[in-house]
Order: structure tokens, then sequence, then C-alpha cells
């Protein structure tokens, strides 16, 4: 039953978000038995130890970590093997230290932090009972070289040692490198692994070394053949060195004597750097060895295509999305027919067919696809005259496979997603009908009438928008409609759909559209006969078992009273509390904010999710699926970005002000007067009423600043920032030009940009403006990590759902006057690249959220508000835990 | 004497004899069929919940009881007794609804058994009374869901089985030579009894000795929550205690190849104290003092163990023979461990070379 060994250990690698498309796949989907099965299969496949790692924006990985551990212990198939906890966050790591009883290993701890940082966590380590794997990377950076890897590793190894750490549970990861990149000064990254292994495993007694294989290869991504000899020569010659360890998976490993020679031996000079140009070779080699024909892509360099007939052409350059020889090739295709009708539905949708075809393999991806509607519109856009006049003289024209209509509902103004749909829609041989953002239900009935359209289709971003597509599906059944509705966007959900949506209109189907991908073939299904009834049947079962577990779960989460909760507020020890007085004492108009200098504080994570490509930044440049798309996606951005820069496309905007404020109950009343004595506003905010583990508080908003019986003079900050100015009409001029890519990409950056300029008006407000954190050095990418002392939470999110309360911050800023950024019906900002909040300054304060909340609160909040229970339960229909 | 000394004095003896730790506390308590008003006395007449079978209560209510039950064991010859705290954490006590006076009842129970060896001691020169503060294993726990349709469902969190151990830890610190947790059968608790247990030290400091007893439930020869004997060993070695093993749950006849085990891969003492057979069909248990005595003089003769005791139902007479039995035995000399990374699930996962 021991598993003992003296040769090269096999980590199974499967069970690791950011390495397994699979297996994120299931755990964001909450698909706990099959990711269990994805574990079980690594051990009976023969992992001796199973790698779990849950580093991803999309999850909480605290949660995910501890809720897998949790599931696996009670596996005696699975956790029979020793498991290692993977993560970059410490948090995540100490989450799985508490959930397993073997003896496991951490992976990882580095000196990146300095001496201290390392030493404590690795004492935390040894007290829980692991072992531990210490990357070589120190305050100066990640070790490259040999003598470098060997340096961090001896000293990390004498740092341990002599804390009492257990050398035997030491285990080095000297950094695998990507090597044959072209660039010569990478050569010899294999060979300095090699070496430094050998040299820490003589040198550092009882110290283990292992590695990650995935980076070596990294050239040669999609090149499966090619990379695996990579990896079979490389350990071939580390374990000779004394590797103990790698994290790979083992099936995809080639046996090093049946590798083709020819292949080997460059490999080797690669690998072991020991012959110049042996990086060329390797590429030269490479292409003989091409696995997937289907993701084979000459360079853009690479004018080959040319050559080829003119239908051939059109097709390679709607799938590679170039616009170049677009209009003289469509030309040539033109005189070469009768009609120019013929090339449209001849070498075009042949083209546009075989994108649409790749895209639904997960061979293409949403960019590219985007980039392929350029292409294709600016054929169309040169046919489109002949095609008048043809018409005139025949009177025939085109028939489409159907028309659908989309639009953003009224009080909203957010349409990436939408107009993606669109795009992807109209790839694929549909007339789209778009009819923009903030339509209300009269016009978008109408225009469906008149169009006679086959399908309609509704997007929103904020949560009111859910009660505006509520409203319009009944008036859909009201009015006797029976077309299918299609419902999309960032807030919507398929639980929403199928519990508000679907059972206000009985007269035709209702399906919700999880993003654009999805678009493409639930529209195909609804409007072919053959699969209507089945798919809108199937539709309906589904979304009424939703309902079903959606009661169940409901009942099954009970919510505590709002007089129990608020029993059980955040206590902040006030009593000798000074509150930080701000610097300046009235409203900060910040009217040229640099561009350049945004550009450094973007997150760049959400900017990938709005091209469906999830994952965290900048890891997924490198994932094996998707990092090549989302480089040249990249790079798109950071052209025009430039541009955005240089040109001054866009003129962000800020507004800022303080106020004396003081806690009411879960009330926040703003003072005119710093004596505090007549009020001038009120912020209401909303408690969680979850229940909680002891210890733990039921917070509201209102518990961060200072009772008004607490005599501590508090305040509170307010801020609308825009980086939308000039988004619009620049966007609408790209999309009128048949730039749908760019027009999109604007949008994505301009809303970045206004994140950005979030992140560093708040610092500016830490540093300077309210001043409480005068002597903060924090890099931006630490910032976007929240690393800092005070929170600006939105209203209308998670900490406090209800967007009406950004009426009391508009009117205090007047940011409509003064910056040009003004709320619509449903509380929505326009420009749409826009972002406001409030400034807590406390250092407990925290982002939460409010969760679900019970009828007693909502009839308190309507109170408090001045509303009608009816109106308050209209406004927080999102987040009620009843009817 | 003060702890220090007490025990050089013990170690030094452990170099050349066998030691011997008491039997069943919780079986010795039962034998006297105390009433629920017993258990109550007056601290807690009117307490709303039934108070029948807490024993710890007893450290309170009726600490003559308790006295009397450590003295039987020190006049039969034990070295070692074991405070009767086996239940005094937070989490256990709030079965009884008295999760806030579990601390106390933890103080009370370890000064009862250093009041008692102190006594005995003086009274009795030349022999040594030793006093372990016994950490038991709570009615919950961290590896396992108690429902079946929710396997990831725990009943408490790692940070509340700390903090709960904590308190009980730092209760009984003042008192005790040895902190002592036993009959684990589930090994993240015990991890988390580890943390707490150095926490409490490090906040009280001072340190005392660990011993780690782990329990194989059955023939599997398993923990309750599965893993075995080298993989449990492995989990909790880095606690560096200073005696491991193996206690209750199975007689001295099935103990053995466990023991064994335990005493070929432990770089540290062992000690063994198992029950006084399996229980018969009442769940009463009838092995005779010479039939335990018999198999654990055996086992201290083929160099298993260092440290020999009972667990549930043995009594002052079944120590008694042992203590005989085991006269002139020399110790159990302690192996040093080949050099090997040492990683464990359910089962043990060894790197040589």
């Amino acid at each position: 039953m021991t598993s003992s060994s003296t040769s090269f250990v096999n980590i199974g690698e499967r069970t690791n978000v950011s390495g397994s498309a699979r297996f994120k796949r299931l755990i964001v989907a909450e698909d706990y038995s099959a990711a269990l099965a994805v574990a079980r299969q690594q051990v009976e496949n023969g992992a001796q130890i199973i790698d779990i790692n849950m580093d991803d924006g999309l999850l909480d990985g605290v949660e995910a970590m501890s809720r897998f551990l949790n599931l696996i212990a009670v596996e005696p198939d699975i956790c029979r093997v020793p498991v290692m906890i993977d993560s970059s966050r410490w948090e995540v790591i100490e989450a799985g230290l508490k959930c397993l009883q073997g003896k496991g290993v951490v992976n990882s701890i580095s000196m990146k932090e300095g001496e201290a940082d390392f030493l404590a966590k690795s004492r935390i380590i040894r007290n829980y009972g692991a072992a531990v794997v210490v990357m070589a990377f120190d305050e100066q950076g990640q070790a490259d070289s040999e003598d470098r890897k060997v340096e961090i590793c001896t000293r990390a190894y004498n740092l341990l040692v002599n804390d009492g750490f257990n050398p035997q549970d030491i285990i080095f990861d000297p950094n695998v490198f990507a090597v044959a990149t072209g660039l010569s000064e990478h050569d010899n990254y294999g060979l300095d692994f090699i070496n430094a292994t050998r040299r820490i495993k003589q040198n550092l007694p009882g110290a283990r070394v292992s590695g990650g294989l995935s980076n070596l290869s990294f050239s040669f991504r999609g090149n499966e053949p090619v990379r695996r000899a990579m990896h079979s020569v490389f350990l071939y010659h580390a374990i000779k060195a004394g590797l103990d360890m790698a994290i790979v998976n083992a099936g995809q490993l080639d046996i090093y004597d049946d590798i083709d020679p020819k292949l080997r031996e460059v490999c080797e000079d690669v690998i072991l750097n020991r012959k110049a140009g042996a990086s060329e070779e390797l590429l030269q080699l490479a292409q003989e060895y091409h696995g997937d024909p289907g993701q084979a892509k000459p360079s853009r360099r690479d004018l080959s295509w040319r050559k080829s007939s003119v239908a051939k052409r059109l097709k390679t350059a709607l799938v590679r999305g170039i616009t170049e020889f677009i209009v003289e090739d469509t030309e040539q295709a033109r005189l070469d027919a009768d009609k120019p009708l013929e090339v449209i539905e001849g070498p075009l949708m042949d083209g546009m067919n075989a994108v649409g075809d790749l895209f639904a393999d997960g061979k293409m991806f949403l960019p590219q696809v985007v980039k392929s509607a350029r292409v294709m519109k600016a054929a169309v856009a040169h046919l489109l005259p002949y095609l008048e006049e043809e018409k005139r003289r025949s009177g025939i024209s085109g028939s489409s496979q159907g028309k659908v209509l989309l639009a953003t509902v009224k009080g909203d103004v957010h349409d990436i997603g939408k107009n993606i749909v669109g795009v992807v829609l109209q790839c694929n041989g549909y007339e789209v009908i778009d009819l923009g953002v903030m339509v209300s239900c009269e016009d978008i009935l109408q225009a469906a009438k008149e169009q006679d359209v086959d399908i309609i289709g509704l997007s929103g971003l904020i949560t009111p928008s859910l009660e505006e597509m509520t409203y319009i599906a009944k008036e859909m059944q009201r009015n006797g409609w029976d077309k299918p509705l299609l419902i999309g966007g960032a807030t919507t959900s398929p639980t929403h759909t199928a519990v508000k949506i679907e059972p206000q209109y009985k007269n035709g189907p209702t399906i919700y559209v999880a993003d654009a991908s999805r678009a493409v073939g639930v529209v195909r299904s609804l409007l072919d006969k053959k699969k209507y009834t089945e798919f809108t049947q199937t539709t309906r079962e589904k979304y009424t078992q939703i309902r079903k577990t959606h009661n169940i779960g409901r009942a099954a989460k009970p919510r505590m009273a709002l007089e129990a909760a608020r029993n059980n507020p955040l206590l902040i020890d006030w009593s000798g509390y000074v509150a930080p007085k701000p610097k300046v004492n009235r409203a900060q108009v910040i009217d040229s904010w640099p561009l350049e200098k945004l550009v450094e504080f973007i997150d760049w994570t959400p900017f990938f999710a709005t091209w469906d490509i999830k994952g965290r930044y900048p890891q997924i440049l490198d994932h094996p699926r998707l990092g090549n798309e989302a480089q040249t996606l990249f790079a798109d951005a950071q052209k025009m970005l430039e541009k955005i820069v240089r040109e001054n496309w866009l003129q962000p905007r800020a507004i800022v002000n303080f106020w004396p404020a003081s806690s009411v109950g879960d009330d926040i009343v703003i003072w005119q007067d710093e004596q505090r004595k007549t009020k001038r506003a009120v912020f209401h905010t909303l408690r969680q009423q979850m229940p909680k583990d002891t210890g733990k508080p039921n917070f509201a908003m209102a518990d961060f600043i200072a009772p008004h019986a607490s005599g501590v003079d508090d305040w509170l900050g307010g801020f609308v920032v825009t980086a939308g100015h000039g988004e619009a009409e620049r966007s609408a001029r790209l999309r009128r030009s048949g730039d749908d890519y760019n027009a999109i990409m604007l949008k994505a950056l301009a809303d970045r940009l206004a994140e950005a300029l979030a992140e560093a008006l708040h610092q500016k407000v830490r540093i300077d403006l309210w001043g409480y954190a005068q002597n903060e050095q924090l890099q931006p990418r630490e910032l976007i990590r929240e690393k800092y002392q005070g929170i600006r939470p939105a209203p209308g999110y998670p900490s406090q759902p209800d967007h009406t309360e950004k009426g009391t911050l508009f009117e205090m800023l007047q940011a409509d006057d003064k910056i040009g950024v003004e709320l619509t019906s449903s509380y929505a900002m326009n420009p749409p690249a826009s972002v406001c909040g409030l400034y807590f300054s406390h250092p407990q304060s925290v982002y939460f959220a409010v969760g679900r909340i019970e009828k007693d609160q909502v009839q308190d909040y309507a109170r408090r508000k001045n509303w009608s229970l009816d109106k308050a339960e209209r406004w927080l229909a999102p987040i009620l835990a009843y009817g | 004497m003060n702890r220090q000394d007490r025990l050089k004095l013990f170690e030094e003896k452990l170099q050349t004899s066998i030691g011997v730790i008491d039997g069943g506390m919780g079986t010795s308590i039962q034998s006297l069929k105390l009433s629920d008003t017993d258990f109550r006395w007056q601290q807690f007449a009117n307490w709303p919940k039934p108070l029948i079978g807490n024993n710890d209560l007893l450290s309170l209510t009726q600490p003559e009881v308790i006295k009397k039950i450590h003295h039987e064991f020190l006049n039969a010859g034990a070295d070692l007794i074991e405070t009767n705290t086996f239940n005094s954490t937070s989490i256990s006590q709030s079965d009884y609804g008295l999760q806030e006076f579990a601390p106390e009842i933890a103080a009370a129970g370890a000064r009862i058994a250093r009041e008692t060896a102190d006594e005995f001691e003086s009274n009795n020169k030349g022999r040594l009374a030793m006093v372990a503060g016994s950490l038991g294993p709570l009615s919950k726990t961290l590896s396992m869901s108690p429902k079946v349709e929710d396997p990831g469902f725990r009943e408490v969190n790692f940070d509340q089985v700390v903090a709960s151990y904590f308190d009980q830890a730092s209760a009984m610190l003042p008192f005790v030579d040895f902190l002592m947790i036993e009959t684990i059968f589930d090994t993240l608790n015990a991890k988390a009894a580890i943390i707490a247990v150095k926490k409490a030290m490090d906040n009280a400091g001072e340190q005392v000795p660990l011993i780690i007893c782990g329990t194989i439930t059955d023939g599997s020869g398993r923990t309750l929550s599965g893993q075995t004997t080298e993989a449990f060993w492995i989990s909790i070695s880095h606690a560096n205690p200073w005696a491991v093993g193996l206690n209750c749950a199975l007689g001295a006849k099935q103990m053995r190849p466990h023991i064994a085990d335990l005493s070929r891969i432990a770089d540290c003492r062992i000690i063994a104290f198992p029950n006084a057979g399996l229980p018969n069909a009442f769940g009463e248990y009838d092995e005779t003092p010479a039939t335990t005595a018999g198999h654990l003089s055996e086992w201290a003769k083929d160099g298993l163990v260092n440290l020999v005791g009972g667990c549930c139902g043995t009594t002052s007479a079944h120590i008694e023979v042992i203590v005989q039995s085991v006269v002139g035995v020399t110790a159990r000399s302690v192996l040093e461990q080949p050099e090997a990374l040492r990683l464990s699930g359910l089962e043990p996962f060894i790197l040589r070379g």
C-alpha cells in the first residue's frame, strides 16, 4: 500500500483551472462530480501526487479550493495520494492546508517579498505539517541563469534549514523557461535549468527539485509532436541531472528512444544549447511535424495564398480576417460572375460558413470572427452599388436566412455584448436589425412588427434592465406576440430568465443566451422548423426545473430577521478614533487627466472576458488554447490604445468631494456643516441577512462610518469619473465604415480606461485629496488586487445593490453639469464608460455582498426612502429572498 | 519537584525500563453508576439539559471521585496519569450546553490530577507521578460529512477546532507535565489540535512535551477517517512528539500488528494502551488483567514499545498486573529513520534516494 519510490515522480496536472480548460469549466459550473472524476482518473492513471489549482479570476479561490478538497476527503480512491496545493495566493494556500488530513505540498512560496515574509510563510506551512515548493524567485525577480538559480535556492535553503525546517521537506522549482523563442538570450535556458538542478542536488542535502514543463516549448504551441519531443528530451537530461518530480501530463510524454532521431537530435541541440542556429533549425523542422492542419496558420508575411483561385482567396481572407486585398478580390469575383449576388451567395457565403464551422468547433475565437465580419462587410460594401443596380433592373433581391431584432432595453446604455452578438449572427447569414441602446418597449415591438422579424433579442447590463425585460415579456404576451424572445447581457442569468421572464410570456419561447458563441446555435434551432418544437420544449422543461430547484434552494437558505442582523453589525471601536479629515473642502473637478498615465492602471482581465476569452491576465497570454488569440487581441488593443492616447480620442473627466457624515442606524447622514447640525442628504444602506458563523458580522456600509452618538467627526467621499466623452461618435463612425471590430474594441477600451481612472483617482484621494495614506507606495498591479486601505463601493453593485442611490450621489456632485455624466431612467450612467462610487476611509471597511434580503428589511428600507413597498420591491427585485 | 526535574528523571528511567500509563478513566467512572443528580450536584442543579455521562464535569461537581480514581491507578504502580478532560473542549461540551464552562472544566480536571500526583509523590518517596493533559477527539470531525447527501459539508471548520483546543490546552497547561492528543480518529482534528497546543504554549511561554495517540478502529488497519498507521504518523510527525502511539477501539490482540508498524517507522518513543479486549454483547469489557498484561509484556519484550497501559475497561487491577509483567524488561531503543521525502494522503508516499 505504501507508494515508495526512488525514481521520477509524476505529479498529476489535470486538476488545475489555469492549465486545463475542461477542469476550469467544470469548477466554474460547479459540476463537482465531473471534476472529481478528473481527479480520480489522474490517480488511476498513475499520478503519485495530484496538483490542485483554483487560481482564476472567475473563481473565489478560497471557496473553490476548500470545497474541492472537502469533497476529495471523502473519496478514498482519490485522497489516498498526497495533494499539492497550487496557488499564487497565500489565502488560498492556507485555506487548502486547513482541509488536508494528510501531509501535502504547498506550491509555492518564494523570497519575492523578502526574507521575513518567506520565513513567516514557511513557519506556517511547517505548523500545518506540509512540504513546500520554493520557487527560484527573490526580491530582484525570477532567476533565469544557472548561477542565479543556484544562488537563490542556496540562500532559501540556508534560511529554511537554519530556522528548523526539515531539509527533506524542501522542493525547489528553479523555473523552466521557453527556449527557441528567436531571442538568443533565451538559448541557454534549458541548460541553465539542468545544470542548476545538478548543483542544487549536490550542494543542498535532502532538498528535491521539481519543474513545470509546459513553458519550455511555449514557442511551439499548436505543434504537439514537437512539444512532446522537447518535453521528453528535456526530462531525459534533467532527470539524469537529478530532477525528482515534474508537473506533467504523463499520457502526453513520448518515450525518449521512440522519438524520430532527426527531431530528437535537433531538440537536444536546442535544449542543451550545443549548436549555433539550433533554434532556427528546430523552427524549420517543426513545420514537418505540424499536427492538426486546422491549426496550421502561415504567418501574415506569407503571401503564398495569393496564388490560389479567387474563390479560395476570398475564403482565406475571411477565415484569417485579412482586409488588405478584399476589394480587388471581390471585384475580380464580380467580373467572373454573371450577377453580383452570386459573389455573396457563392464564395463569400462559403467563406463565412467555414468561419461559422471553425467557431462552432472551437478552432476560431470571438475576436477572429469579428474580424472576419469586418472583411465580409468590406466585400459587401464594394458590391452594394452593383446589387442596387441589378435590383433596379430585375426587381429581385437576395433573401436572408432570417431576421433578428436586437436592442439594449430602456434605461440601459451598454451594448458591447449586443454588438458582438449582432456581428456573429451576421457572419452566419442572418439579417440583424439593431435598434441601438435605450430602446423603449413600444419602439421595440413596433419595429419588430414593421420589419416582420423572426426573433427579438434583448440585452442589458445593469440590474434594473432585468425588470424592463420582464415588462417587455408581459407586453408581448398582452399584445398576442408569439415570436421567440432572446435574453442576454451581464446581469441576466438562466435563473432570472426562468423565474421572472419566461412565466410572463406563455405564447412564445423565451431563451437565455449565455454568450455570443451560443447565439448562432439558438437562432438556428429556432428558425429550423424541424428543430423548433423539440428545442423550445426542452428549454421550457429546463426552465421549469430551474424554477423548482430555485425554490428549493431558497427554502434551504434561511435569512435572519432584520432585528437579529442589526444586532450583529461590524463593531468598530470608535473610542479614541480620529477620522482623517480630507485635505480639500469643496468639489474637485478634474478635466484633463493625461490618458497615457491611465494605461498602467488598466486591469486587463475583464477586457479579455468582454471578448469571451476568459482567464486571468497576463497568464491568459500563455494559455495553451487561447494564448495565441489573446496575444493577437492584446496587440490590437495596444495599437488602438496608442492612437487613443496620441490623438486624444477620449477625454477623461472626474469629480470628487467629501462631506461630514455620521451613521444613524443603517443610514449615512451627510451634514451641511462640520458641526454636524443640519442634514443635507441621506445615503441608505442595506444589511446582510444571511446567517453568519460566530464572530462574523452582518455587514451594512453604514457600519464603516462613525455613529452620530460616538462623537467622532467622520467623513464620506463620493466620485464620478468618465472616459466615455468622444467614444460614442467615434465608435459610430467605425461601425458605419463596417469596422465593427474596432468599434467594439474602442468601447471595451473606454470601459477599461474609466475603471483605470477610478483606480488612479482613488489613489490620488488616499495619498493627496483625503490624504489618509500619504505614505502608500503601491504599484498599479497591487492596486488592482485592492491591497490599500479604504473602499469605493458603487450603488448597483453587491455592497449596495440599489441603483437609485446613484441619484443622491449625482445630485450632490452635480456630475451632469460639471463633467457631463447623466443618469438614465434606470440609473445607468451615460456615457457608458463611467464609474461612480462612495469613498470610505476606515481600515476595517471592506467590500461585501448584501445577498438576498427579507421582507422585513424591504419594508424598513421603503419607509426610510419614503417609497411604497411596491416600489421598493421593484427596485430591489434582484435581491429579494421571497416572492 | 518542578516539571523539568520530574521530566528528566522520568526520561532517565525510560532509558532502561518500560513506563506505565494508567487505565480507563471513562469506564472507571461508569462503573460507579452515578446518577444525573450526582453529575449536577449543587452547582448545576437547575441546568436545563441532562448532564449524566458528562464525565469531565465531575472534576467540578465530584472532585473527590476523580481524585480517588487517580489515586487507585498511582497506587497500582502507574507512572503517568491522564487528566479527566477527554471532552473538555467547548465543542464537545456544547452537547450539554456547557461550552462556556469548558475552560473551567479543563482547568479543574488538570488541577485535580496535579494535586493527586503531588500528594502521591510526597507520600511515596522515590516514586514519580507524571500528569498528561488529555485532549480527546471532539464530537465533530473535519474530514467527514455527517450528511450522506452532502459530502462536502462539515459541521465545524478548522479555525473553530483550533480555537476550541486552544482554550482547553491553555487552561490545563499550568498543571500538566505533558499534553496528550489522544484517541484520534480524524487526523485533521489532530492537526488542528497540534496547532492549538503549540499556540497555547507559545502564548503562555512554557513548553511541555507532546504525546500523540491515534486510533485504528477495526481490522482494516485504518483510522476512522481512512488513514493507514504510517500515513497517520507522517501526517503528525511535524509536531515532533515526545511519544507517539495507539489507543482505544481495539484490544491488545488486534492492536499488535499496527503497533508493530508504528514501532518500525516512528523515530520517537512508542506508547500503547489498548482496551481490555473487545466489548462483549453487553458492551462490557471482560478481558482479565492477566490476559491484557500477557500481551503487553510480550510487546515490551519484543522491543515494540516504550510505554504501555490501558484504555476502556482496564482497571487498577489491570495496571497492577501490567506493572509487574514489565519489570526488568529493557526499553525499546528509538531508531533513526532513513532520509526521505515523506508525504501522505490516506496512504503514505515516500521518495528516497
